[in-house]
């Protein structure tokens, strides 16, 4: 136990003010004392002087241990609980383990000063739990309304995206995804992903006057405004835009021309453009072809008529009378022919699959009537372009009334392909009805049960561009009415699929985008953790491509906000146009066979150019994947310009005592899993991981900004060259 | 400026009630329609001639400078809305009476072609007899 320098001094104080004091009378009394007396005096205390000095040193004792308690509770204890509490101030919760020091003997002033100050610790610990947990909580609400939001965008059938100010994309729906999958030349995985910019898809120029007349609207004191274009894709297709303003929640109410950002509503018009041009030019050519013949016939008619015509004169205006309505005639034909399609159908029709519509129809029957409904031989892949309900209601009102008047029980369905239509027919057994009943249900309004329509099924079928007929297949003792309808492509099937593949809840937002705005700085001068890559991997024929080793795969995925996005990567087998080494396709198994009817890299590169573009680039041992794009500038015509960085040098130069810095080695120390190596994507997705926990690694030698990691990368890359 | 009825198709036969001697240009590539205009406009009295194409009308307007022209609007090598243009830009002839006998009826192409300078626009069909009254009142001093 270490003494202070005043506890000490105020133990020996009392000793030495007696000793002084002792002296000091003694002084005062020889002063006035005659020498007789004195020696009188010294003789008698001489022989005493021992148990003086005793008497001293108790009191000396008993009142230095006095002394030092009293400085112990006066002094030294408001000491330790001034420095405890100023501990106390400005430590954590950590701190709170341990109470203050009141235990130790001391005033009772001081212990209730500690009490109180424990107290208002304890109280301010309960606040800050307190607003921990709220916060936790308010966190937690903006994450579940997010992925509510989401949840709800990927349910839309509307493709929806939306961006902030710089273009950049922070949420997308999966149907958007789709729609850009059908502008792109490839896969469209390039075109749409967060943090990309919607600029590679519009003009920007575009984008900014739509923006511009919606922040006009908002500054008019619209309550909605929003903007429209039309664009057309590279690909050929035209796309109705529709943009809304995402206003800045922390603006001031007036202040409406505050935006952060804005949504984008696409609508593929490329068909419904088609048909309305066509629809267009059939109409034009009926309207002016039509009023040229008619001018000829009219004015040859009134020629015609004049009574003092002579004979070759007659015969020459009878000419053009025959001419002219043989033309007309031709024209109306062909018009008839050709327009049938597009000229009708203006109702509103919706895509469905045949089978569902089949399947739904035996339940609204069985639902509505006493009548079984079945399904046989239904084309499991056809599409159909209905009006699904009154389909639905005409097909039960009809198996309604062959219950009600003819007594038929059961029902089929049958759905087929023939040529350009489809057939849906409602089939039964036995019974069968005369031509003018079938008329008759055909012109009359539906009803089934309780449920009356103001359509009849003609009405129906017309607004199908359909037709309708009842139908008696005497062999089989079978008859059926059938419906003659408009088949869709079957297009969904693809999306279904492609939807389907989302296991995980997709990373389709990063509304954390919506901050990063400000990014006039330097590339190499922005912060690791806010920068956005392409972390990918290479598989090739060998190790040399000066020597003709070609890639054979590329994998790629992106990283955004410090986030791996599992949906949006890159995997592409390449024909590599040569023979694959055998010893190679053990460690990457791809066989000629996989390469075989692939796109080449002159196609494959500018697609992944295009994918990793505005990113860094990040691989494990990216000198080995760089020289085979570098090979291929010259051919593809695409450079990669953007920073590369390399997760091996980055892990030697995060923790440079470790001797191997292989994939593997540095997964295992990082605690990841490794699964699906040696396939492009699979390691890419690897590294990405390994990447992302560099990071914080990185961070702790110092190392934050891209340009500081591309120097730490080199100076490792020349301590590894000397060994 | 009050005008006579017009007279019966048949009793223009010998130019009476029409300004004689005049030039009248049919221009139309479309031979049905020229047939009839043709025999028209004979039988009004005038003096016919014919353009097949754009090309031709502006020619034979500059050469023969004729009174009116019937000037369809599609026609090879120029359209009738070009050689109005032609005629209106060109001094010499700058002043001819124009008559669009066309068969863009659309409102726009009434409005384009007047603005631009035609005198009449007809749209086809037509009723000869309100042409041919149509065209007197226009050589009409």
């Amino acid at each position: 136990m270490k003494v202070d320098a005043g506890e000490f001094a105020a133990a020996l104080a009392p000793g030495a003010v007696l000793a002084l004091a002792g002296l000091g009378l003694g002084a005062a009394l020889a002063a006035t004392l005659a020498p007789g007396e004195r020696e009188a005096l010294g003789a008698m205390l001489a022989p005493r002087a021992t148990l003086l000095l005793l008497a001293w040193a108790v009191l000396a004792i008993a009142l230095g241990a006095l002394a030092r308690r009293a400085y112990a509770i006066w002094v030294r204890q408001p000491a330790r609980l001034a420095e405890a509490a100023q501990a106390l101030l400005a430590a954590g919760d950590a701190m709170r383990e341990q109470p203050l020091p009141a235990a130790a003997p001391c005033a009772a002033g001081a212990r209730a000063l500690a009490d109180v100050a424990d107290a208002l610790a304890r109280q301010r610990d309960a606040l800050r739990a307190d607003i921990g947990a709220k916060v936790q909580e308010a966190a937690r609400g903006i994450e579940h309304e997010r992925s509510r939001l989401a949840a709800l965008m990927s349910e839309l059938t509307q493709s929806v995206v939306v961006c902030n100010l710089d273009g950049r994309i922070l949420l997308y729906n999966p149907r958007a995804r789709l729609q850009f999958q059908a502008l792109s030349p490839t896969a469209g995985a390039e075109l749409v992903g967060l943090g990309r910019s919607i600029y590679a898809v519009f003009d920007r120029q575009l984008v900014a006057h739509a923006l511009e007349s919606v922040q006009q609207r908002l500054q008019r004191g619209a309550a909605q405004p929003s903007a429209q274009f039309v664009t057309s894709s590279r690909a050929g297709r035209l796309l109705r835009v529709q943009m809304a303003a995402v206003r800045d929640p922390s603006a001031a109410p007036g202040d409406a021309a505050q935006l952060s950002g804005f949504v984008l509503m696409l609508h593929d018009i490329t068909r419904e453009f088609e048909q309305d041009s066509e629809r267009d030019r059939l109409l034009h050519a009926l309207t002016e072809g039509s009023r040229s013949s008619l001018g000829s016939l009219q004015a040859a008619v009134d020629m015609l008529e004049l009574p003092d015509l002579d004979a070759p004169a007659r015969e020459r205006f009878l000419r053009v009378v025959r001419e002219e309505v043989r033309s007309m005639s031709a024209r109306i034909q062909s018009l008839a022919a050709s327009a049938s399609e597009s000229l009708k159908t203006r109702w509103p029709l919706e895509e469905m699959l045949g089978a569902d519509l089949v399947q739904a129809a035996q339940r609204h029957i069985e639902a509505r009537s006493q009548v079984r409904a079945s399904a046989s031989d239904v084309d499991p892949g056809l599409w159909l372009r209905v009006d699904s309900y009154a389909l639905l209601q005409a097909l039960a009102s009809l198996a309604a009334r062959l219950a009600e008047e003819f007594a038929v029980a059961r029902v089929q369905l049958r759905l087929r392909r023939e040529g350009e239509r489809a057939h849906l027919d409602l089939v039964w057994s036995g019974t069968p009805i005369s031509t003018e009943t079938a008329m008759g249900w055909e012109t009359d309004p539906m009803t089934v049960g309780d449920e009356a329509s103001p359509l009849s099924v003609r009405d129906v079928v017309e607004r199908h561009g359909g037709a309708f007929w009842f139908q008696r297949e005497r062999a089989r003792q079978e008859s059926f009415f059938r419906f003659l309808l408009p088949p869709a492509q079957p297009q969904e099937q693809l999306e279904a699929a492609a939807l389907l593949r989302s296991d995980s809840r997709p990373e389709y937002y990063d509304f954390d985008l919506f901050r990063t705005g400000a990014q006039a700085r330097e590339l190499g001068e922005r912060r690791l953790v806010d920068l956005a890559y392409t972390v990918f991997d290479t598989e090739t024929t060998g190790l040399d491509p000066a020597q003709g080793d070609e890639i054979l795969q590329i994998g790629a995925a992106r990283i955004v906000n410090g986030k791996v996005l599992r949906h949006e990567c890159f995997e592409q087998l390449v024909d590599p146009g040569r023979s694959i080494p055998a010893a190679g396709i053990s460690i990457h198994g791809i066989t000629p066979a996989m390469v075989a009817g692939q796109p080449g890299i002159g196609q494959v590169l500018p697609a992944f150019h295009a994918f990793a573009s505005d990113t860094v680039l990040v691989a494990h041992n990216a000198a080995f994947d760089m020289r085979f794009l570098q090979m291929k500038e010259a051919a593809t015509g695409v450079r990669f310009e953007q920073p590369v960085l390399d997760t091996l040098l980055l892990s030697a130069a995060a923790s440079p005592q470790q001797a191997s810095h292989d994939l593997e080695a540095i997964a295992a120390r990082l605690g990841i899993p490794v699964l699906g190596r040696h396939t492009g994507l699979g390691d890419a997705l690897l590294t990405a991981e390994i990447f992302l926990r560099l990071i914080p690694l990185l961070a702790a030698q110092g190392i934050h900004t891209l340009d500081q990691a591309r120097e730490a990368a080199q100076r490792t890359w020349y301590a590894r060259l000397r060994y | 400026m009050s005008r006579k009825p017009a007279p019966q198709a048949n009793s223009a036969a010998d130019g009476e009630g029409s300004p004689v001697n005049c030039k009248v240009l049919i221009a139309d590539d479309e031979p049905n329609i020229v047939v009839s205009l043709e025999f028209l406009m004979k039988r009004e009295g005038y003096d016919v001639s014919i353009a097949r194409d754009g090309q031709q009308a502006l020619d034979a307007i500059r050469r023969l400078r004729p009174d009116l022209v019937l000037l369809d609007d599609m026609m090879p090598l120029r359209s009738g809305l070009e050689v109005l243009q032609a005629v209106r830009a060109d001094e010499a002839v700058a002043g001819t009476r124009i008559l669009m006998l066309t068969a863009k009826g659309r409102e726009t192409d009434i409005a384009k072609g007047l603005a631009l300078g035609a005198d009449a626009y007809v749209t086809k069909p037509f009723s000869t007899r309100e042409l041919a009254e149509r065209v007197r009142r226009m050589l009409s001093p």
